[in-house]
């Protein structure tokens, strides 16, 4: 027993082992971030190419290219691609790198669970993936999954519900790990109104995963068992009811959608402030809107389905609370405009894609708060407009973020910088093509085209045809992404450990690059205030 | 090219462009429609659409300026005390809320008369199959089916190297459009056979899910001088052939409708014996 403690102390505080080995064993929080943040990379482009196909096909009216079941498949893969495979993912790791530097833990809670729970996920993809190449073809209900339509599927069904299952599980292991470590592992002197905003936001999301992935597995399950076993849970024919799986889905589905917006206002509320030179204005504010908003996120769900037949006061009550969602959101927007106000602000990679964030986001906004208000949502519901909406609130919103995100903190997990020009150069045609791609797709669904169609009247043509310029545009942007990491991680001038002039925050006490294990002895009081500046100075003052 | 031929064709570009038809493809906006309801839905929907114009002229150029004015390559000094002003973050939560109940207030009165489903007149059951609408007149038994038409049909295909351009109305039109009366207050009951569908069509501003095991009611009254077709799809992802089965609705003034149901009716009689004893 001695000798195998002895054993294990000896490795992890002298070497590591090398090559493939290293990465499927590793327990390092800094390893098992960059799995993730690769994972998410790679998936970024399948689900990418996924859209470059549906693009393509709805290039010019006429089917040119796909069959409609393939391009349903499409539809329906790229977005579990995306949310489940690129987004998330990248949060995850975002949350695995960061959060111990920035609370001055020497590594996540628990390091073993860490790597089961990164490791389920390549599984998860291949079995989706794998949909492609079985009788049927991969799913192609929608990435909603609404029975009966998805029960029509092939033997892709089963293989998609226990992708999803390992997908939940290893997001609900990621969530339990983050709570765990930043309720157990702050360095003394973190409390809780100290932490960074990314680290807040990340803990009310973790919250939120461990409250709603069990939801989608159980109404999956209940999929499965519909289909396989006789049960009737969804089937009216056998008693049951097509629009419970609607409520039980959307029910984990908008705390979802929060989940995958929630750390992005943590990474904006980390970059802004430093790009402007500013402490961030209205922190407590900021940890409290958060908060609301994911409450309110639990009693929202219907106004997905104002369309389904609701009671009057089902869409009465759906309708006011969703419209609630603005008054938190406008508070985090004005903050972040706040703390630019009177600031002195450089446009640097990570600051450019976060005011892209802010500007694109609030468009975002704008037309969420036009969906809900029912009696108009009966003409967006389905339509192009939806898909504008949301497009606008995940790639400006969750792709820009992490992009910022990685932007910022690539300098100090590699030790150099990257090429200002490039990032500028893919920041600048990331957002033009984007607002191509997407904002003709409000006049789209204004005009009365649905969304999941593969063909449509020539009337939609011409913003159709502009919308896939943008988006040949914006797919062949992102191919800068990797190679300004890849170079990165090659070489470039040396980065400073304060890499940013107005970064604060633990994580830019220590050596850039970060070593292997860091925060082995908790932060000093005297790091913990130099490094927490932003939060302190008013506690100085008074 | 002298400057008068350069002038006519400027112009005659300008007209070409500034025409309807060619305005037509480049639709930026919603159709108000045919009935009172989806007129006041456009009016509720254009009010929404200016708050967030006039919101995002303020948000936006509060952005905006201090991009311009506090940038650092200008000498812009931080002011590092600015965290915090309680009597700002008061103010821009309150007046949010205050813009929400000017919101909330005509919506809710919208959606309350939308509701509104007494007094109709006559009745049509509509439903939804993998890929047609089936229509039945109840007072009457009238039964249709309507599916996607011919010439939309061939030219679809995949490398059927037809130009959409060339098939009229491609992909909305249908062999048998649903007929309506103007002015009359018509109740829709709509359920699905197989999978969820969705009714809808723009110009009444009504979209309902078709669903098995349901029977979703809407209805519309559609004013007297807007007789003509209009033209919608199915709006709830059904499989393969969603984006196929689309809707046209055939408004007739109530006479004419009136007797179009009177031939129906005894062309479809003869068909039914059941029904003839």
């Amino acid at each position: 027993m001695a000798i195998t403690a002895h054993a294990d102390a000896h490795e992890h505080h002298e070497h590591k082992p090398s090559g493939l080995w290293r990465w499927l064993s590793t327990t390092n929080h800094k390893d098992i971030g960059t799995l993730y943040l690769i994972f998410a990379c790679v998936m970024f482009f399948v689900g990418g190419a996924m859209a470059m196909v549906i693009r393509l096909e709805l290039f010019k009216p006429g089917l040119q290219f796909v069959d409609p079941a393939f391009f349903n498949s499409m539809t329906t893969v790229h977005a579990l691609a995306m949310i489940f495979g690129a987004v998330m993912p990248a949060w995850v790791g975002l949350a695995n790198w960061m959060i111990p530097l920035q609370v001055g833990a020497p590594d996540m809670a628990l390091p073993r669970m860490n790597n089961f729970s990164f490791w389920l996920l390549p599984f998860a993809f291949t079995l989706l993936l794998l949909g492609f190449f079985v009788p049927g073809g991969a799913p192609a209900g929608g990435w909603t999954l609404y029975p009966p339509l998805v029960l029509q599927g092939g033997d892709s069904l089963p293989m998609a519900i226990f992708a999803i299952h390992l997908m939940g599980a290893s997001s609900i292991m990621g969530a339990i790990n983050v709570i765990v470590t930043i309720m157990n592992m702050r360095a003394p002197g973190m409390t809780l109104l100290r932490m960074p905003l990314f680290v807040w936001t990340w803990l009310i999301t973790a919250y939120l995963l461990i409250a709603v992935m069990p939801v989608l597995a159980g109404a999956v399950t209940m999929l499965l068992t519909d289909h396989f076993f006789g049960t009737s849970f969804f089937s009216a024919s056998g008693g049951g009811d097509p629009v419970m799986f609607q409520h039980v889905f959307w029910f984990f589905g908008h705390p979802e959608v929060y989940i995958l917006i929630l750390p992005a206002f943590g990474i904006v509320s980390e970059v802004i402030p430093t790009f402007s030179r500013k402490p961030l204005f209205g922190y407590d504010a900021m940890v409290y809107a958060t908060a609301s908003i994911a409450f309110l996120s639990f009693i929202v769900w219907a106004h997905h389905m104002f369309t389904v037949g609701m009671p009057l006061s089902g869409k009465m009550f759906f309708m006011l609370t969703t419209m609630l969602i603005a008054i938190p959101t406008g508070v985090k927007v004005f903050n972040w405009c706040a703390t630019m106000w009177r600031g002195s602000l450089s446009f640097e990679p990570p600051m450019l894609f976060a005011l892209a964030f802010l500007f694109l986001f609030t468009i975002g906004g704008f037309s969420g708060l036009m969906l809900a208000i029912v009696p108009a949502d009966f003409q967006y519901q389905d339509t192009y407009f939806v898909v504008a909406h949301f497009h606008y609130v995940l790639v400006p919103g969750s792709i820009f973020t992490i992009m910022a995100g990685v932007y910022y903190w690539l300098p100090k997990w590699t030790g150099h910088m990257y090429s200002m020009a490039l990032g500028k150069l893919h920041f600048w045609l990331s957002a033009i093509f984007v607002n191509v791609l997407f904002f003709p797709q409000h006049f789209l669904g204004l005009a009365g085209m649905p969304r999941r169609i593969p063909d449509y009247a020539t009337q939609f043509a011409d913003w159709n045809m502009v919308s896939s310029i943008g988006g040949f545009g914006f797919g062949l942007s992102q191919l800068l992404f990797p190679i300004i990491i890849y170079k990165c991680i090659k070489g470039g001038p040396k980065a400073a450990d304060r890499v940013w002039e107005g970064a604060h925050g633990l994580e830019w006490e220590l050596p850039s690059p970060t070593p292997y294990h860091t925060w082995e002895t908790a932060p000093s009081m005297d790091v913990l205030h130099r490094g927490a500046e932003h939060w302190t100075e008013d506690e100085d003052g008074h | 090219m002298n400057m008068k031929k350069l002038g006519t064709a400027i112009a005659a570009a300008v007209v070409t462009l500034a025409s309807p038809a060619a305005l037509a493809a480049w639709t930026l906006d919603m159709t108000p429609g045919i009935t009172d309801i989806s007129q006041r839905i456009f009016g509720l929907h254009r009010l929404m659409y200016w708050w967030c114009v006039a919101l995002g002229f303020f948000v936006f150029g509060w952005m905006i300026y201090s991009l311009v004015a506090f940038r650092k390559s200008r000498g812009a000094q931080a002011d590092a005390k600015l965290t915090h002003n309680t009597k700002a973050e008061i103010i821009w939560t309150i007046i949010p809320i205050l813009i929400l109940i000017g919101m909330a207030v005509p919506a809710t009165r919208m959606l309350i008369q939308t509701e509104d489903a007494t007094n109709t007149e006559m009745t049509i059951r509509i439903t939804g199959y993998q890929w047609k609408w089936g229509y039945e007149y109840v007072d009457s038994g009238v039964e249709m089916f309507s599916t996607l038409d011919r010439a939309s049909n061939a030219a679809r295909q995949l490398g059927s190297n037809i130009d959409p351009a060339t098939v009229p109305n491609y992909l909305l039109n249908v062999d048998h459009p649903l007929v309506v009366p103007a002015g009359v207050k018509v109740r829709l009951l709509i359920t699905a056979q197989d999978v969820i569908h969705a009714w809808w069509v723009p110009a009444l501003a009504i979209k309902k899910d078709a669903i098995p095991g349901y029977i979703n009611e809407a209805w519309f009254k559609i004013q007297t001088d807007k007789t003509g077709l209009y033209r919608g799809q199915c709006a709830e992802l059904c499989g393969r052939d969603h984006g196929f089965m689309p809707i046209v609705i055939d408004v007739r003034s109530k006479a004419d409708f009136e007797s179009w149901l009177k031939t129906q009716k005894a062309l479809q009689r003869p068909a039914d014996p059941a029904q003839a004893g």
